[in-house]
């Protein structure tokens, strides 16, 4: 019945919780840009930036099971918020990405009553919903927000007052970097964490939460609101580096190239939409010469080319691939698919 | 059918009724379960056995009626709110965590039950005491040598334990399994109401089952419903001298002749 060694409830627990080899390879990477690529690092702040909504979106979607099609909602919220404070006067980046994350918290928090009701297709629509309705409440309060040529007027001051944004991307591409860092360490603590756990156990089975005593509603409520702060950092650091915001910043095109960047790089693994943010973004940047049609008839292909031959995203391969790997070295029949 | 209710009871039902469409599953049930006891409920294929289930854990609303757990009427109260008072199920139909490790889901209920699964800025790891009882509940089910597989890379029959571990995490004061030995061979199914037996005398346990041997041998008293109605209760005995239970269950052709 057994092959498995009998060994206490704990360590395997801790293994999983510990920070690998693989993972600090890959953060060390993330410093590359600035020594291989420095004419790159406006195009690394974009891919931090990013990744930082990808991450947001893999709480919900990829660990909780909460499918989005409106998630530039929140990412749009906090852009707006970010560039509104900067343009009536208040261009300090850390404040003001605190003020965006707790705008879009808010928002996040107050949809999340809806949200947490429903489930698949219902949800689908339902996000859709609310990310056109915010789009087009946008557009109309032109007055608020510029309408459809966007907000003029915004001013990043120094970061710490100090380090001024300069046209290469160093301070921004630093910035992001941090706040990407920092934001994934405390989403990496979240899913270790006991409410990591009942997440997991709400996208594997809702409803057998209830049964064992769970108010899947309020977890939902939650994860929602983090995810949707995480969104409104990553909008605002778009509208503080670019010192740009538009429609488009809440639009339904960014909602579905976060959510091709996510399955292209693997849901529910941390790590997977930040490889999936950083192939769509470095490839869409290739092939920007080509005209967007093109550029999208690629991306068809690629997805459909993930989808079909590595159905949990590049890093759901390259997992794979290492187990194989491992099993063969040891001699073992291999662990199936994760 | 009161008559044996004399000690205060653990669960009860009140005229409840439910229809789906024009089928009626439940009709004006009434049934007082002593605490402490080992309750059978037995009747053919489609008696409303597990809408009753549903109707007294709240997966379904009764159309009417009133659910008692202890002096409590908890009918309005969500499924989740009966559980964290100690009325408990399983499912006939496994509804397990499938990515989930054993030890991973129980850890869950537990956590659940100790109201720290809400908790996101402090590591499972930390949450020993949790883990631990977990971990002790699967040892009392024999799954403690697997309870780091995939729940879905398990034994079926290990399935079915884990269906009754993730109950017992929940501590519960009312135990409702739903058949827990269904598709489970013989052998297996004998190890399973063994454990099943062996569980503390302060649970009150009520089980769903069609093989009559485990029936008689685990129940210290048996309901029989029949198209949404208790049709009779009493001791295994009584039940298999009934006429009536003969001729609408007993008198089919026995379950095990199916298998
Ligand atoms: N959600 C539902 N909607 C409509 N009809 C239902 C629903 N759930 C159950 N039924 C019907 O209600 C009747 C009772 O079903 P129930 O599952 O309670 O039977 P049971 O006694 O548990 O049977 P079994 O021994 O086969 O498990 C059946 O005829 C079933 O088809
Ligand atoms: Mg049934």
């Amino acid at each position: 019945m057994t092959t498995q060694t009998i060994s206490g409830p704990h360590a395997v627990l801790q293994a999983q919780a510990r920070w690998r080899a693989a993972e600090i390879a890959f953060w060390l990477a993330t410093l590359l840009p600035f020594v291989l690529a420095p004419d790159y690092l406006v195009l690394a702040s974009q891919v931090a930036i990013a990744a930082l909504f990808v991450l947001s979106l893999d709480l919900i979607l990829g660990f909780s099971g909460i499918i989005s099609l409106g998630h530039a909602a929140y990412f749009g919220v906090g852009a707006y918020t970010a560039g509104l404070v900067s343009v009536h006067g208040w261009g300090e980046p850390l404040s003001g990405l605190v003020i965006a994350g707790i705008a879009s918290g808010i928002w996040g928090y107050v949809t999340s009553f809806i949200i947490a009701r429903f489930r698949h297709l219902a949800l689908i629509m339902i996000t859709l919903g609310l990310g056109l309705l915010l789009q087009e409440a946008a557009n109309a309060a032109s007055w608020l927000t510029g309408g459809f040529d966007g907000l003029q007027g915004i001013h990043t001051w120094p970061l710490f007052g100090k380090i001024d944004f300069d046209l290469y991307g160093y301070t921004a591409y630093s910035y992001a970097l941090a706040v990407l860092f920092v934001v994934f360490v405390a989403a990496r603590r979240i899913i270790h964490s006991p409410f990591g756990l009942a997440l997991r156990g709400i996208r594997e089975n809702g409803a057998r939460m209830p049964a064992i005593g769970a108010s899947t509603h309020s977890h939902i409520r939650t994860i929602y609101t983090i995810a949707a702060v995480i969104a409104g950092l990553a909008g605002a650091l778009l509208s503080q580096t670019t010192e740009t915001v538009s429609l488009e910043a809440l639009g339904f095109q960014r909602s579905a190239d976060v959510l091709v960047m996510l399955i292209l790089g693997g849901a529910g693994r941390l790590y997977g939409g930040l490889i999936g943010a950083v192939v769509y973004m470095v490839a869409r940047d290739q092939f920007s010469g080509l005209n967007p049609q093109f550029w999208y008839f690629w991306i068809g292909l690629l997805l459909i080319g993930v989808v079909m031959f590595l159905p949990n995203g590049i890093l759901g391969g390259l997992a794979f691939a290492a187990e194989r790997l491992k099993a063969a070295a040891r001699k073992r029949p291999p662990v199936s698919a994760p | 059918m009161s008559a044996t209710a004399t000690s205060a009871a653990a669960l009860s039902t009140r005229g409840v009724n439910k229809r789906f469409g024009s089928l009626v599953v439940a009709a004006d049930v009434e049934i007082d379960l002593p605490a402490g006891v080992r309750y059978a409920l037995i009747g053919p294929n489609g008696a409303g056995k597990t809408t009753l289930i549903n109707l007294m854990t709240g997966m379904l609303r009764p159309d009417a009626g009133r659910i008692l757990l202890g002096d409590d009427d908890i009918t309005a109260l969500p499924p989740q709110a009966r559980v964290r008072r100690g009325l408990v199920r399983t499912y006939q139909i496994n509804s397990l965590f499938p990515h989930l490790s054993a030890l991973e889901s129980v850890t869950l209920a537990v956590c659940e039950r100790r109201g720290v699964a809400r908790t996101w800025w402090r590591p499972l790891t930390a949450y020993r005491d949790e883990v631990d009882e977990a971990y002790g509940i699967l040892g009392t089910l024999n799954l403690a040598a697997v309870c780091h597989r995939p729940t879905r890379e398990l034994a079926y029959g290990q399935q079915r334990l884990l269906e009754i571990a993730l109950a017992l995490a929940a501590r519960p004061k009312v135990l409702l399994l739903d058949e827990p030995a269904a598709g489970v061979p013989r052998d297996e199914s004998n190890d399973l109401f063994a454990a099943i037996a062996g569980l503390s005398r302060d649970i009150t346990v009520l089980f769903i089952e069609h093989d009559m041997e485990l029936v008689f041998r685990f129940a210290s008293r048996v309901i029989v419903m029949v198209g949404g109605g208790v049709l009779t209760e009493g001791t295994p005995a009584e039940i298999a001298a009934d006429e009536r239970v003969r001729a609408v269950y007993l008198g089919e052709r026995p379950r095990e002749a199916l298998r």
